[in-house]
């Protein structure tokens, strides 16, 4: 089974962000790129499915800041291979993603045909549209995303899907290849590689390198504000050093009745 | 119906979901808004009865047809594409729920129509749709216009009260007969039920629930002391579940379950909106945080900013000194 798997860079929200000059977008300045966790998660799902079924995993990802990392991690984690898109001008959306992806991906040699296209669903920009679903449809494949994991066996020219639902009741369907698939979770969590290895990997290992397409679509929505959401509620916050704190909280759960 | 405002009716195991009724209260704004009437989309096989419902529409539109008897993405999204392209409503305000949320991604996709995701309130401006979302994990908010003659709406649990929207009454039903195919590319085939065994952590009047913040696996210990002591049990965030730290069982929030202890205390907790639909019920939600700005101190009735796994023991500690 032949897997791709899409890379997204998104910031990093444990970092505090702030909003940029034109007060609609991030401010750049305040941004630590990571790769979207869900997209990890993805890579894992097709690791592990070669690891049962066989087959390649190659790993593939916009030109942005810190893509290289992220690629030569992928391959040290078991990727056969990297790709990056160069020439990317500037933050795009994600209907533009998907449609420059869409123009790229059957033009790779090696990237089509594949037979499962791995994404994480949902990343936390994804405003306009989710790059799975988007791709899907325009390369004609099935979508089914929320997904936490995926049985194949070689040459059944499908695979099972488990979908999550809510109270941690999953859905299992099956979906015919190729197809689309929006990892929520792996089943396993995703594998960490030593940072010696990645270093190796950055020496020994390669990045192919494939000029992008223009999009030939736009977001369709506009961006009128960017700003931090104001509370409507707010915490009534406990101060103090962390003895005074801790007393405060005793107080808290003793007049609820709890020690 | 060209220029109604539409609500897909998510519907569930033979229930209406919550996040219908809240749909339908903002959807009635909406129609109020652009002097429109408010239609229901109910698609399902056997599921007309549930028409009775969703008595804050106008109508219900009710398409049968074995295809759609759960909710298969694949299936709904192409039902609703020909619904869409044949009666144009002006606005599709789809749940962004695990049940709906695929569809939410196809349709658009399908027709290439605009899609605005992650709205926490939608609105009519001039008689335009303006859309406030929540991107970045709840910690961005963005208002955006969304033009077109049909658009699509992802609308965040919570935007407003179910209990507003939960209207019995006889809306007009209009049976749609559509040509689907019986079987496509993605086929459902069974629910798995979750491993029974563990804890129910809905049962709980204390919940001592951790995020990233706790940092390692070891440290959920500090938490299991201090909710020992409470009479309660840990849960946990999406975080700790998908690196396997705890149980699925122990998880709380949209793909997890939905709690109402007396006291939930969201130990390194950062409040993601799919994180908050789970717990924002608790009677009194106590919030430990590192960062002063993290979306839970919006949720919480108290909050501390620190650090979860130096606190954790203080408390504990406290509360054994107190029970002597």
């Amino acid at each position: 089974m032949n897997i791709l798997v899409l890379m997204k860079m998104v910031p990093d929200i444990v970092e505090e962000l702030e909003v940029g000059p034109d007060g609609k977008s991030l401010d750049p300045e305040f941004q630590r790129p990571i790769v979207s966790e869900r997209d990890e998660h993805a890579l894992e799902q097709a690791l592990l499915l070669k690891e049962r079924c066989g087959g390649t995993v190659t790993a593939l990802a916009l030109d942005t800041q810190d893509a290289d990392d992220v690629l030569f991690t992928a391959l040290a984690k078991g990727c056969d291979r990297a790709v990056k898109v160069a020439g990317i001008d500037g933050p795009l959306a994600t209907t533009e993603v998907a449609s420059l992806l869409a123009k790229v991906i059957p033009a790779v040699p090696g990237l089509a045909p594949s037979d499962l296209i791995l994404t994480g669903c949902w990343a936390i920009d994804d405003l306009d549209g989710m790059v799975g679903p988007l791709l899907a449809e325009r390369l004609g494949m099935p979508y089914l995303g929320i997904v936490t994991g995926v049985g194949a066996k070689a040459g059944e020219g499908r695979v099972t899907v488990a979908k999550e639902y809510s109270g941690g009741v999953r859905g299992e369907f099956g979906v015919t290849l190729p197809a689309v698939l929006g990892i929520q979770a792996s089943e396993k969590p995703p594998r960490y590689v030593p940072v010696a290895k990645v270093r190796a990997t950055m020496k020994s290992g390669k990045i192919d390198s494939v000029p992008a397409a223009a999009p030939d679509e736009a977001s369709q929505i506009s961006i009128l504000q960017m700003k931090k959401p104001e509370a409507a509620g707010r915490a009534e916050m406990l101060e103090g050093g962390p003895e005074e704190v801790a007393a405060k909280v005793l107080d808290l759960l003793s007049a609820r009745g709890l020690v | 119906m060209s220029g109604n405002i539409w609500v897909l009716a998510e519907h569930w195991r033979g229930h209406v979901s919550d996040i219908t009724f809240e749909l339908l209260v903002l959807g009635k704004e909406l129609a109020g808004g652009l002097g429109c009437p408010l239609e229901a989309v109910l698609l399902g096989h056997g599921a007309k009865g549930l028409a009775g419902e969703l008595g804050a529409a106008q109508s219900v539109l009710s398409v049968d047809h074995p295809s759609l008897a759960e909710p298969n993405p694949e299936a709904y999204a192409t039902a609703l594409a020909v619904l869409l392209q044949e009666h144009k409503p002006r606005a599709l305000l789809v749940p962004l729920s695990n049940v709906s949320a695929d569809v939410l991604g196809i349709l658009p996709a399908r027709l290439r129509v605009p899609l605005a995701n992650f709205c926490k309130d939608v609105g009519v401006v001039d008689g335009g749709l303006q859309a406030t979302c929540l991107v970045y994990g709840g910690k961005m908010e963005t208002t955006v216009s969304v033009p077109g003659s049909t658009v699509v709406l992802g609308i965040l649990p919570g935007s407003r009260a179910a209990a507003e929207g939960r209207v019995a009454g006889s809306p007009s039903v209009v049976d749609v007969a559509l040509q689907l195919p019986a079987e496509g590319r993605v086929r459902f085939e069974s629910y798995v039920e979750p491993a029974a065994g563990d804890i129910d952590i809905t049962q709980q009047t204390v919940l001592v629930s951790v995020g990233r913040g706790i940092q390692t696996q070891d440290n959920i210990e500090l938490a299991e002391e201090l909710a020992g002591l409470l009479g309660g049990a840990v849960s946990a965030s999406r975080p700790v579940i998908d690196q396997g730290w705890l149980p699925l069982t122990r998880q709380v929030g949209k793909s997890g379950a939905t709690v109402k202890p007396k006291l939930y205390l969201a130990a390194g907790i950062s409040g993601a909106p799919e994180h908050v639909e789970g717990m924002k019920g608790a009677e009194t939600i106590l919030a430990i945080n590192m960062d002063a700005q993290a979306p839970i101190f919006a949720v919480a009735h108290y909050g501390v900013v620190g650090d979860v796994v130096e606190l954790l023991p203080l408390i504990t500690d406290a509360v054994k000194a107190k029970k002597g």
